[in-house]
């Protein structure tokens, strides 16, 4: 089911939360919103399932014009990101509640059929007789997405559905969802602040902030590309250098990089860690080691520039390097904004 | 080894709790069923099984059942509507609930015969249409409503704040109608504190005294509640009377007791982890 937005407006007392949001999600496609906190990326999820009404604008599920449809016929299944399981029932009555209550009558042996079946696709199988209290957060999210599967969503709405689980588990469920996903070929919008998570499940990532889209694009895209610093720094860490631009080129002490498109004047210079280079001797930016930071991935040093400017790049694991250490850092790409 | 707490003051307030505890519940209990145990099972059989007793147990039982059912519903609908909707004048509705708690139930027993008796505005209206509140089980009833429904709103009243709105959302989103998920989930849910307002009003009803006697019109075998026969036989200082009806609903209350935790363990079950 194709979704479409088309300046969605939605106000909470003075607040604006989204202003004039349209947006396109093709069928079977898997589309991350990802924004920091008050983005309104939630509110725009809660939107297309009909949980808040729109105030202005327009969501069109397919053809239809779904703005005004309530929730429970809009034929969507929503995860939240703290499950909602109903606590009172068991894992097995969890996924067959929206069966149970459908308009569509079921017999007992179908339900129980497809509970079965959900199960074993959520990787619960012998777990139905459980409490939600009984099992783990990971267990109960699964749970939570057979329950919205069971009711065969055109279109499954996820809030932040590993927002509350610790990392390992969050990267195996990640991949679990994407192959979820392969295998059941339903049109998903998912909501994240967390940009990792954005660009490992999602086919096109949607970048929000104050209420509206600033970037949207596959993963390669909006990080290759970023087009603005704010998307730019959302996306990862970013080291930020003064520079000044002249003639498509920018310039930071000895160094310059291609700005092409940059009106002249002041900017600024934006470096992922491993765009950035130390070396003893120069030419570069002269920079004084403050602080050397030891990961299982990698060696992370943190240094101040001359001009004050804290910087954070990664050296080969072997390299010996100290605080108090001076050198010159050199750029192997970057880009540019104007100030 | 000494296993060690580092909350302080286990001793002293255990020490304390346990005084009173034996003070002020055991002690009195104990010397009622003692009293009570004092008067030979014959004698003791005849007192509580005496037609002025069962009619009083009878009219006692049957309008706090009568009450508490009214409670029920009326209780969770107050509750209801304090907690999910803002509306001007909320907070006094809120307040108002809890002013049988602290009215002297001497003040609402005779507020409520002004109102109901013959003469009162309730009572002239009702009785034009042939219904008669005042001197009649329905007051008992009234009076017993009157006292009992804050434990109702006050025991729901927080479960249904911390009721999860997601619960519902989910549920409405999986197309259940508002009456389906008010059966099926909000209701299991609250099921647990209902029914420890039940049995709290249910008590309440059985002991109340005070707000009961003035409505009641107090005739033995049709209008007179047990409280107020223990009270009459006090009064004619038969005091092995006065306790062997007294332990009647003492041990109503017990076995009610017993019943709610029973049920109450029983809708928790799915709280239990393991």
């Amino acid at each position: 089911m194709k979704i479409h937005l088309e300046n969605v407006v939605k106000t909470f007392e003075s607040f604006q939360a989204v202003k004039g949001v349209s947006l396109d999600i093709e069928s079977g496609e898997l589309v991350a919103l990802l924004g920091p906190s008050g983005s309104g990326k939630t509110t725009i999820l809660r939107m297309v399932a009909g949980l808040e009404y729109a105030d202005g604008g327009a969501i069109y599920f397919g053809d239809q014009d779904a703005t005004d449809i309530p929730v429970r016929d809009r034929g969507v299944g929503f995860v939240f990101q703290h499950y909602a399981l109903f606590p009172h029932m068991t894992v097995a009555d969890n996924i067959a509640f929206g069966m149970k209550v459908s308009k569509v009558k079921r017999d007992k042996a179908a339900i129980d059929s497809r509970v079965t079946d959900l199960l074993r696709l959520v990787r619960l199988e012998g777990l139905g007789d459980r409490f939600p209290a009984q099992i783990s957060g990971g267990q109960r999210q699964r749970v939570a997405l057979a329950r919205a599967l069971a009711v065969d969503p055109k279109v499954l709405l996820l809030d932040e559905p590993f927002g509350a689980l610790d990392a390992n588990v969050r990267r195996d469920l990640r991949r679990w969802l994407r192959e979820i996903h392969s295998e059941l070929g339903i049109t998903t919008l998912f909501v994240t602040h967390d940009q990792e998570e954005a660009l490992d499940l999602a086919d096109r990532v949607v970048i929000l902030k104050d209420g509206q889209i600033v970037q949207q694009g596959t993963p390669e895209e909006v990080c290759r590309d970023p087009k603005s610093a704010f998307v730019m720094k959302f996306l990862g860490d970013a080291n930020v250098i003064a520079a000044d631009v002249r003639d498509g080129r920018a310039y930071a002490g000895e160094l310059s990089v291609e700005a092409a498109g940059v009106a002249d004047g002041r900017a600024e210079l934006y470096a992922r860690p491993s765009d950035i280079d130390w070396s003893e001797q120069g030419p570069g930016i002269a920079a004084e080691i403050t602080r050397v930071l030891d990961r299982a991935d990698g060696r992370r040093v943190l240094a101040t520039t001359g001009a004050g400017e804290a910087l954070e790049f990664d050296v080969e694991p072997e390299r010996v390097v100290k605080a108090g250490e001076t050198g010159f850092v050199t750029l192997r790409r970057a880009k540019v904004f104007g100030v | 080894m000494r296993r060690r707490n580092v909350l302080p003051g286990l001793p002293l307030s255990l020490g304390v709790t346990l005084f009173y505890v034996g003070l002020i519940v055991v002690l009195p209990l104990a010397a009622l069923a003692f009293k009570a145990a004092s008067l030979g099972f014959e004698d003791y059989w005849r007192i509580v099984s005496s037609s002025r007793s069962m009619a009083s147990y009878r009219v006692t039982v049957l309008s706090a059942l009568g009450a508490t059912a009214f409670n029920l519903f009326f209780g969770l609908s107050l509750a209801w509507v304090i907690t999910r909707y803002r509306f001007p004048g909320r907070r006094i509705v809120d307040a108002v609930v809890d002013l049988p708690f602290a009215l002297p139930t001497a003040v609402a027993g005779i507020a409520l015969t002004a109102l109901f008796a013959n003469s009162g505005w309730f009572g002239s209206v009702l009785e034009g249409f042939g219904i008669k509140v005042a001197y009649t089980p329905i007051g008992i009833m009234i009076a017993m409503c009157f006292t009992s429904l804050p434990f109702i709103v006050r025991t729901v009243q927080p479960v249904l704040e911390d009721l999860d709105p997601a619960l519902e959302e989910a549920a409405q989103s999986l197309g259940g109608s508002d009456w389906t998920i008010f059966r099926k989930v909000i209701l299991p849910l609250l099921a647990p504190a209902l029914l420890a307002g039940v049995s709290l009003s249910f008590a309440r009803c059985l002991g109340e005294f005070g707000a009961i006697i003035f409505i009641a019109g107090n005739q033995p075998m049709s209008t007179e509640i047990t409280a107020l026969l223990i009270f009459i036989r006090l009064e004619e200082y038969d005091y092995q009377a006065a306790a062997a009806i007294a332990s009647v609903l003492l041990l109503a209350a017990f076995f009610m007791l017993a019943v709610t935790n029973w049920l109450q363990a029983r809708a928790l079950r799915y709280t239990v982890k393991g």
